[in-house]
């Protein structure tokens, strides 16, 4: 079959380009230009899919993003997508599309059985068939949901295209380049704005494409393209195409998403498939037109039955006829161009307008061009399952509650127009009050809140000549506005037909003693009778029967069927449509790829990574790498065969017993100056800072203000007025920010400035009792004697010319030295430790080890300081003054901070001196107790001790003071583990603090 | 996504800030003998007002300068920025 409903020569395509597709595995051809539903209409594929709920067979009912069925599942370039309007797709050589909803296949489809049985679907037929049994919910019931629901299925690939994320401001974004986008951006360029003009679908012109008006002596068409043209050549200007502005967020942030690639078989390199725009926009135009709505009638789901102003687009844009015997139902002018364009095209059409005799330009043209008009008619159903075959008519009273005898015509499209509904998405989104307007029976625009304007039809005008002029006003008076430039250009010269008035007509009644589905939203498988049931039921506001029947919900956002549904509300309510109200509209206006949300902050790039000076070092020697925040740290030294266990001992214990060296350039360091600097530190920290001398450091502990400790580390005084503090790695960012917040807000009277040099400088920690001699090594001219830097004692010296900084500091309980140098030397200084300490048999240290030698030492951290403890419960209590105040200070009076039995940190020695206690077992006194077992505490930290050669852990544990020497059980029910384990303290190691001072 | 306006930096938008909480609480003075309820006060319980508020932002991407910020929190809508040391 080839394209046998294509016409000869009208449409914008390109029909030297030929090109092939698939659609349900089926091969078809289509020309360049086309979409997806085009080139299938073309070939006279009307049944594209199945509907959501009955199933029923589901075509083409628009020609964009109005399009609520012809929903597919797109294959492209080896990935699928769902979701995906084939009124949207562009046609690309080798698509292959499928229908959705459907099994075995669209045209025998087995869930279309529920069109048989739907007295069991009606509203709310989730709501009250799942309830119960209770028990059938996870087995039965959400599988089956689970499969109905949705359209299309989500790859479970990861996406290998790539999004992009753009950040954009202006002056003046236009939202749709129909005629009052193209007249506002042309004015708005002219005088000088910075404008962004958006167009959702490929062509730019909008309604121009398909319109006969005459607009400065051209056709519309022909003048879109002019305005277009030179608006590309503006430096000030920036015109995008299939580009759909889909949010309006605060502040004037609009969101709009590029589609770069989707027309494309394959992403071009250097491309991304998608690309989101973060636009702020100082003024927008929100241009976004109209769309066509039905007029409701018996079985109006049914394939070839299609708005009138889509029919025209694929006459128009792609020389697609829809039908060759069509029927055109209507009830205002504009479907008459639509059954002339037929007529044309060597097409009859017949016209049942619902109005009785109406007079206008283009009616009289249609008749001048013998086309058939029944006035005062109406179709009462459609006829067929698959396509439209024939329909069923009737005439109609005045009052439109009365239908004459019911008459067979046949026919194989039904093009219907049931006038026009402003696309007020993005107007109301804005914050805008969007107000009822009688005389086109939707909503307009009201008030705005935010810098926004909405003109052309989607204002509600209808009449060209007045978008045009007031476009072009409004274009200069934003710009001006902006610019303060003052260029005018006038409007062009518009001519039109003029359209006499509408009907206010829009459902068909119901013939007696029959039963037809008319549907309301069609992407959701709404019907009249199901808003009727949801009305009987007591459901009154608007958003409670939209949730209970899903009226205007899904993808399609109740685009073509949000008007006719309030109409049907305000009927059977005997309300007026405002005071029913309208649903609110949330972005997105239509769907939006997860990967263009995400853009490129995916996997790795999902953050930043931070990696020391020295970590190619440590790749080179076979570290391997562990995640601590942003930075990645080595975890251990691989040797040989080993694994995590017996490298990270075999680490610690050439520590304990020579020298080691570990990277810790990703502690926080922050550099604090100014007269008052002793004086905050005296206020951050809960120990006494005043009297600390120069060239010493100090341990200190912060709290926050409700006395959880918020960090530790040590702070040193450089120089009279200069302070170098260090944070934990992970508390580095916040501890800035706090210190900030007091300097600023709190404190401004203290002469104090803080600056972060995390990144300033590189850190390696040299700790072992052949740590001394190894330093002495690196800086000959310096004593390292107890005298000359005794512990906690700071100097500076010269490795090997390179300006160094030396702590005497220790988080190992080792004798130990922390060097700190720029960061351009730190693989310098590395190599240089390495090199130098090879004699003191030195070897690198990761984090296990590192995390070993603290725990055995029974030296807090992050596990045991996780935001709920406070100094007491962490053994801190020596470091708490009590003569002066500091941050949290206050709070620690709380009688439940202070009470005897709080917990506290011990350490925990399992019974068999073997089994390794995993971290967050509960420790319990009873290993059997009935559930729920009282929880005594948590083990914060295990490692193998070293030292003792058996496992240790840190727990918190209630009462901890005083339950040394006791013996509990750590269960680990996820490990299936029940360690009978004896509390000790958790300074197992060295408890006086010997070595540090060796 | 809001816009703000960093007395420092000019209007920036919000994900360069990181919120900070209601501007209006005030620490009590360091060395003062201060009630538990004024202490719980200052420490625990906020208001959640409808409509103007002046809430603290940290122009953390940026300056890194605590300001404060009259918001509304229904409409979005930002009345006035001033810098931490300045009343609103
Ligand atoms: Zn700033």
């Amino acid at each position: 079959m080839s394209q046998t409903y294509r016409l000869n020569n009208s449409g914008q395509i390109n029909r030297d380009k030929k090109i092939s597709f698939k659609f349900n595995g089926k091969k078809y051809f289509g020309f360049e230009g086309d979409t997806l539903a085009s080139a299938l209409l073309a070939n006279g594929i009307h049944l594209v899919g199945r509907s959501f709920k009955y199933h029923r067979p589901r075509g083409f009912f628009g020609a964009g993003v109005d399009e609520p069925y012809a929903i597919v599942q797109m294959v492209r370039n080896n990935e699928t997508e769902p979701n995906v309007r084939a009124t949207e797709q562009e046609l690309f050589e080798g698509l292959e599309a499928k229908s959705v909803n459907c099994w075995p296949s669209v045209n025998f489809d087995i869930g279309a059985i529920n069109n048989f049985f739907n007295k069991f679907l009606p509203a709310g037929f989730y709501y009250k068939t799942f309830m119960w049994p209770k028990s059938f919910w996870y087995r039965i019931y959400e599988p089956f949901i689970r499969k109905a629901a949705g359209f299309g299925v989500a790859s479970t690939k990861y996406d290998s295209e790539r999004y992009e994320h753009k950040y954009e401001y202006c002056d003046l974004l236009i939202a749709g380049s129909g005629p009052a986008g193209l007249s506002g951006a042309y004015a708005a360029a002219k005088n000088g704005a910075r404008v962004i003009l958006a167009e959702e679908k490929p062509r730019f012109g909008g309604s121009l494409l398909t319109s006969e008006v005459n607009i400065g002596n051209q056709s519309g068409k022909d003048w879109a393209e002019k305005i277009i043209a030179e608006l590309k050549e503006m430096p000030n200007v920036t015109v995008k195409n299939r580009s759909q502005v889909f949010g309006y967020y605060d502040h004037n942030m609009l969101v709009m998403s590029e589609k770069v690639s989707d027309h494309l078989p394959k992403t071009k390199k250097f491309s991304p498939k998608q690309r989101l725009w973060y636009i702020r926009a100082k003024e927008v135009l929100i241009s976004s037109g109209s769309i066509e709505r039905p007029i409701v009638f018996g079985n109006n789901d049914t394939p070839g039955v299609i708005l009138a102003s889509a029919a025209k687009e694929y006459l128009k844009v792609y020389g697609v006829l829809v039908g060759k015997k069509p029927l055109v139902f209507t009830n205002n002018d504009s479907a008459y161009e639509t059954a002339i364009e037929f007529k044309k095209n060597g097409i009859d059409p017949i016209i049942l307008d619902s109005r009785n005799a109406p007079k206008s330009e283009i009616i009289e043209e249609a008749k001048n061009l013998g086309i058939e008009i029944k006035f005062s008619y109406v179709v009462v159903t459609a006829n067929g399952y698959k396509k439209v075959k024939s329909a069923q008519i009737a005439h109609i009273s005045s009052d439109k509650r009365n239908l004459g005898k019911i008459e067979k015509i046949n026919c194989d499209c039904i093009c219907v127009s049931g006038f026009w509904t402003p696309t007020i998405h993005l107007s109301s989104q804005s914050g805008n009050k969007t107000k009822f307007d009688e005389k086109i029976d939707a909503f307009v625009p009201g008030k705005s809140k935010q810098n926004e304007t909405t003109v052309g039809s989607a204002s509600g005008i209808f009449n060209l000549e007045e978008t045009i002029s007031t476009s072009f006003e409004k274009g200069y008076q934003l710009s001006k506005k902006i610019t303060n430039n003052d260029n005018k250009v006038s409007a062009p010269q518009v001519s039109e037909k003029k359209f006499t008035n509408h009907d206010k007509f829009w459902c068909v009644p119901l013939p007696d003693k029959k039963n037809f589905k008319r549907f309301l939203d069609f992407q959701n498988d709404v019907t009249v009778s199901d808003i009727e049931l949801a009305l009987r039921e007591g459901y009154r506001s608007i958003e409670h029967v939209k949730r209970y029947t899903t009226l205007g919900m899904a993808t399609d956002q109740g685009k073509t069927s949000n008007l006719n549904g309030l109409q049907l509300v305000s009927d059977v309510e005997n309300k007026v449509v405002p005071s029913v109200g309208h649903t609110t509209f949330r972005p997105p206006y239509t769907p939006v790829s997860i990967g263009a949300i995400v853009g490129r902050e995916i996997g790795k790039h999902s953050k930043p990574t931070r990696k020391s000076p020295m970590h190619s070092w440590h790749e080179k020697n076979n570290a391997v790498f562990v995640d601590a925040g942003m930075w990645l740290r080595p975890r251990y030294y691989k040797k040989g065969n080993e694994g995590l266990f017996e490298a990270s001992k075999r680490e610690a214990e050439n520590v304990r017993k020579n020298v080691g060296v570990c990277d810790v350039t990703t502690l926080g360091k922050i550099d604090i100056k100014g007269p008052d600097a002793a004086e905050f530190l005296n206020r951050v920290y809960t120990n006494a800072w005043l009297k600390l001398p120069v060239g010493k450091a100090r341990y200190g502990v912060m709290l926050r203000e409700d006395g959880i400790v918020m960090d530790d580390g040590t702070t040193t005084r450089i120089s009279e007025n200069h302070y170098h503090m260090t944070t934990t790695t992970a508390q580095a960012a916040n501890v800035l920010s706090h210190l900030e917040y007091y300097l600023q807000l709190v404190w401004p009277d203290l002469n104090v400035n803080v600056v972060s040099t995390t990144e300033q400088w590189a850190g390696a920690a040299i700790a072992g009792p052949k740590s001394r001699d190894l330093l002495q090594k690196l800086f000959p001219d310096k004593d390292f004697t107890n005298n000359g830097l005794p512990f906690m004692g700071y100097t500076e010296g010269s490795l090997f010319g390179v300006p160094a900084r030396i702590f005497r500091i220790s988080f190992s309980g080792e004798l130990a030295y922390e060097l700190n140098v720029e960061s351009d030397f730190g693989n310098f200084m590395w190599e240089k430790i390495i090199e130098v300490g090879d004699e003191f048999k030195i070897q690198p240290y990761g984090t296990e080890a590192l995390s070993t030698l603290r725990i055995e030492m029974g030296h807090v951290a992050g596990s045991e300081l996780d935001g709920r403890t406070v100094p007491y419960d962490n053994g801190l209590d020596g470091l708490v003054s009590k003569k002066k105040d500091f941050i949290g200070k206050r709070s620690l009076n709380r009688e439940a901070f202070k009470a005897q039995n709080r917990q506290r940190v011990v350490g925990v020695v399992p019974l068999d001196k073997k089994t390794s206690i995993p971290e967050g077992s509960h420790l319990v006194k009873e290993a059997t107790a009935k559930l729920p077992n009282p929880k005594l505490g948590h083990i914060s930290a295990s490692c193998w001790s070293v030292e003792y050669n058996n496992p240790f852990s840190l727990a918190i544990l209630k009462d901890g003071k005083n339950m040394i020497g006791k013996k509990l059980y750590a269960l680990s029910p996820l490990k299936k583990k029940s360690i009978p384990v004896e509390i000790v303290s958790s300074h197992y190691v060295d408890p006086k603090g010997e070595r540090v001072r060796s | 996504m809001l816009y703000i306006e960093c007395p420092y930096c000019g209007l920036r938008s919000q994900n360069e800030f990181a919120y900070g909480g209601d501007g209006t609480v005030k620490r009590p003075t360091l060395n003062k003998e201060v009630s538990d309820k004024e202490w719980d006060n200052f420490v625990y319980n906020r208001k959640s007002p409808r409509g103007k508020h002046v809430e603290l932002w940290h122009h953390i991407s940026g300056c890194r300068q605590w300001i404060k910020v009259q918001r509304d929190t229904v409409t979005h809508e930002i009345f006035k920025t001033v810098s931490a040391d300045k009343e609103i």
